[in-house]
């Protein structure tokens, strides 16, 4: 029933799986496991590792798709035990482009020569500043719903932000978004904790329809995800079995038992 | 039409349908097998599951069920067609302007038949849009930048080939310009659902209407910025309206951010059929209110008076539909067909 299959040794493919947990969609900014789309994890005796991963559709974009199968090699590659790294992207229209590139770690223009034009600095850059916008509506969000008044928040600094909350979600929160503050400039313990797109603070009566701009960017990355999950099972014609273990299950680490069988 | 429960009719405007041929027959090649699948998967992921179609009549549905399911099933009073070419994925190609007349000629007062051009077919497709708007009277063309042709996977609005065809259409009298925004465009290392080459077309042409067919989803923070800084922007609702279905809460904040930004003056209905068709989706439409917390947010109300305007009083506007007069010829050829 699951497309995902695993070969032994399960340590190893559990390492794996937790460092393709650390690898988001650019797009979505969620995790490509999360999302479902790593469908295979192999792991041989002399410690290559071979990954599939699938698109929600055939046309999902090249650039995109290139971003996430670097991504994933490279974190693959960080294991201290792993020899080779394997990336297969399936049923896409530059499968064929895009797992060559990656297997002689073409750059994405050397890949697509002349279709391509310059390289993905851009997009990565456009991308990781929406998730940082998304991850500071969301927690702030969370912080004006525990009842901190906006002016609060504005003058909040980084190592103040670390301790306002002490709830796990809070936290979680909180450790998502300081993951991406740097995106926008320095962010050492003094620097303000939310600032814009530019790294600049936000003077405390901006602070409000400051927020409702970045919600639009939120809206629209959480529409895309709902979009990007329902062309998936649409395509693969999946219904998801509540009782079966998937991928997160792996990396959560469920008893050996309940894990689905390799091949 | 449809009638509220007052007994109010409301007068239905579809903006964006489509007679396709995505059967195994006409398929050219792996990419069209895998266009209409991806255009099956957004079908079967968002339509309620009592509306779920088998593949093979998705794939080619034909005429007959067409007009059934807008005019006699469906609300629709009046439907645009929007041609989608993609002649290199489909050997008579997909929707073209040929398909969708030979169903629109024969009902005059349903259909307004919109065309197509290319910017990259140079001198001949200014010839063809010229017989076009002969033969067709059009006021309106649908482009779909990212459709690929020869080596090039797709041109952008902003690009000089096709500010000079945009400006021969002007002069030929169309007036609206429906621009479809997907993927895969060159270069591929930009973002392919860009839709910055709208705010410059806009500007450059404001005697035309750019009506940017889904909102630029999944684009919508940027061209809720383009929409607010062009009044001849609009922006048209298939595959946003969809997910009022399922995910009703993200529809709320969508179309929300639309009336703020662009106002329910500049939103078209649109059931992109035959993905989804207009019944199911007018029933949930004129039945859904904005939740107070996203009302309260962004101050802005979807009235009985706004739903009006996007289902069929924007179109009407734009394409110069004088809505009594057609009700009257739509009950003239129902009393005939009575008798």
């Amino acid at each position: 029933m699951s497309a995902t299959s695993f070969a032994a040794p399960a340590d190893r493919v559990s390492e794996v799986l937790a460092r393709l947990a650390t690898v988001n969609d650019p797009e979505l900014d969620e995790s490509v496991v999360e999302l479902d789309f790593v469908t295979d994890v192999t792991v041989d005796g002399d410690g290559a590792v071979s990954l599939s991963f699938r698109l929600p559709t055939y046309w999902c974009a090249a650039n995109f798709a290139f971003i996430m199968a670097e991504d994933m090699r490279n974190a693959v590659a960080a294991l201290p035990w792993v020899t080779r790294v394997s990336v297969a992207l399936g049923a896409h229209m530059y499968s064929e482009t895009i797992n060559r590139g990656i297997a002689e770690t073409q750059s994405f223009e050397t890949a697509f020569g002349d279709e391509a034009n310059g390289n993905l600095v851009q997009v990565r850059r456009t991308f990781l500043v929406k998730a940082f916008q998304r991850r500071q509506v969301a927690l702030a969000d969370h912080l004006l719903a525990a009842g901190y008044p906006p002016e609060a928040l504005a003058a909040l600094t980084i190592d103040a932000l670390r301790s306002c909350t002490n709830t796990p979600e809070g936290q979680a929160l909180v450790q998502r978004y300081l993951d991406r503050r740097d995106v926008v400039g320095e962010a050492d313990d003094e620097a303000p904790a939310f600032v814009d797109e530019h790294g600049a603070s936000v003077a405390p009566e901006a602070f409000r329809p400051h927020l409702r701009a970045l919600r639009r960017v939120a809206v629209n990355v959480e529409f895309n995800g709902a979009l990007c999950r329902g062309l998936l099972a649409a395509r693969f014609n999946e219904t998801r079995d509540d009782d079966e273990p998937t991928l997160l299950d792996f990396i959560r680490a469920v008893p050996t038992e309940k894990r689905a069988p390799t091949g | 039409m449809y009638k509220t429960k007052d007994g109010e009719e409301i007068f239905i405007i579809d903006g964006h349908v489509h007679l396709w041929d995505g059967s195994p027959a006409n398929q050219r090649n792996k990419h069209g097998e895998e266009f209409i699948n991806c255009f099956f998967g957004y079908h079967t992921a968002l339509s309620p599951k009592e509306e779920v179609w088998p593949r093979a009549k998705f794939e080619k549905y034909g005429a007959e069920t067409m007009y059934e399911d807008l005019f006699v099933k469906g609300y629709d009073d009046m439907a645009i067609f929007q041609p989608t070419y993609l002649k290199d994925f489909y050997k008579n190609g997909f929707n073209t302007l040929e398909q969708n007349a030979s169903l629109g000629v024969r009902y005059p007062d349903r259909f307004i038949i919109n065309g197509a051009f290319d910017p990259r077919d140079g001198e001949a497709g200014i010839a063809q849009m010229e017989e076009d708007v002969a033969k067709y009277k059009l006021k309106g063309v649908k482009l779909y930048t990212a459709e690929w042709k020869g080596d090039s996977k797709g041109y952008k609005l902003s690009d000089d080939h096709a500010k000079r065809f945009l400006e021969h259409a002007e002069k030929l009298g169309i007036k609206n310009i429906h621009v479809h925004k997907g993927p895969t465009i060159l270069p591929l290392n930009r973002d392919a659902f860009d839709v910055a080459d709208i705010d410059d077309a806009a500007t450059c042409f404001p005697n035309l209407n750019f009506i940017v067919e889904h909102c630029g989803l999944p684009r919508l923070d940027d061209f809720c910025w383009i929409g607010v800084q062009e009044p001849n922007v609009y922006g048209g609702l298939a595959v946003a309206l969809p997910f009022i279905h399922s995910r009703p809460g993200y529809f709320a904040h969508i179309i929300s951010e639309l009336l703020f930004w662009l106002g329910e003056d500049r939103l078209l209905f649109g059931s992109d059929y035959g993905i989804w068709t207009p019944k199911w989706l007018v029933d949930q439409f004129m039945t859904f209110e904005l939740p107070e917390d996203v009302r309260k947010e962004t101050g802005v109300n979807l009235s009985l008076e706004a739903k009006k305007k996007i289902l069929g009083l924007n179109a009407a506007k734009l394409y110069n539909i004088d809505i009594a007069a057609k009700k009257a010829a739509h009950s003239a050829t129902h009393s005939v067909a009575a008798e």
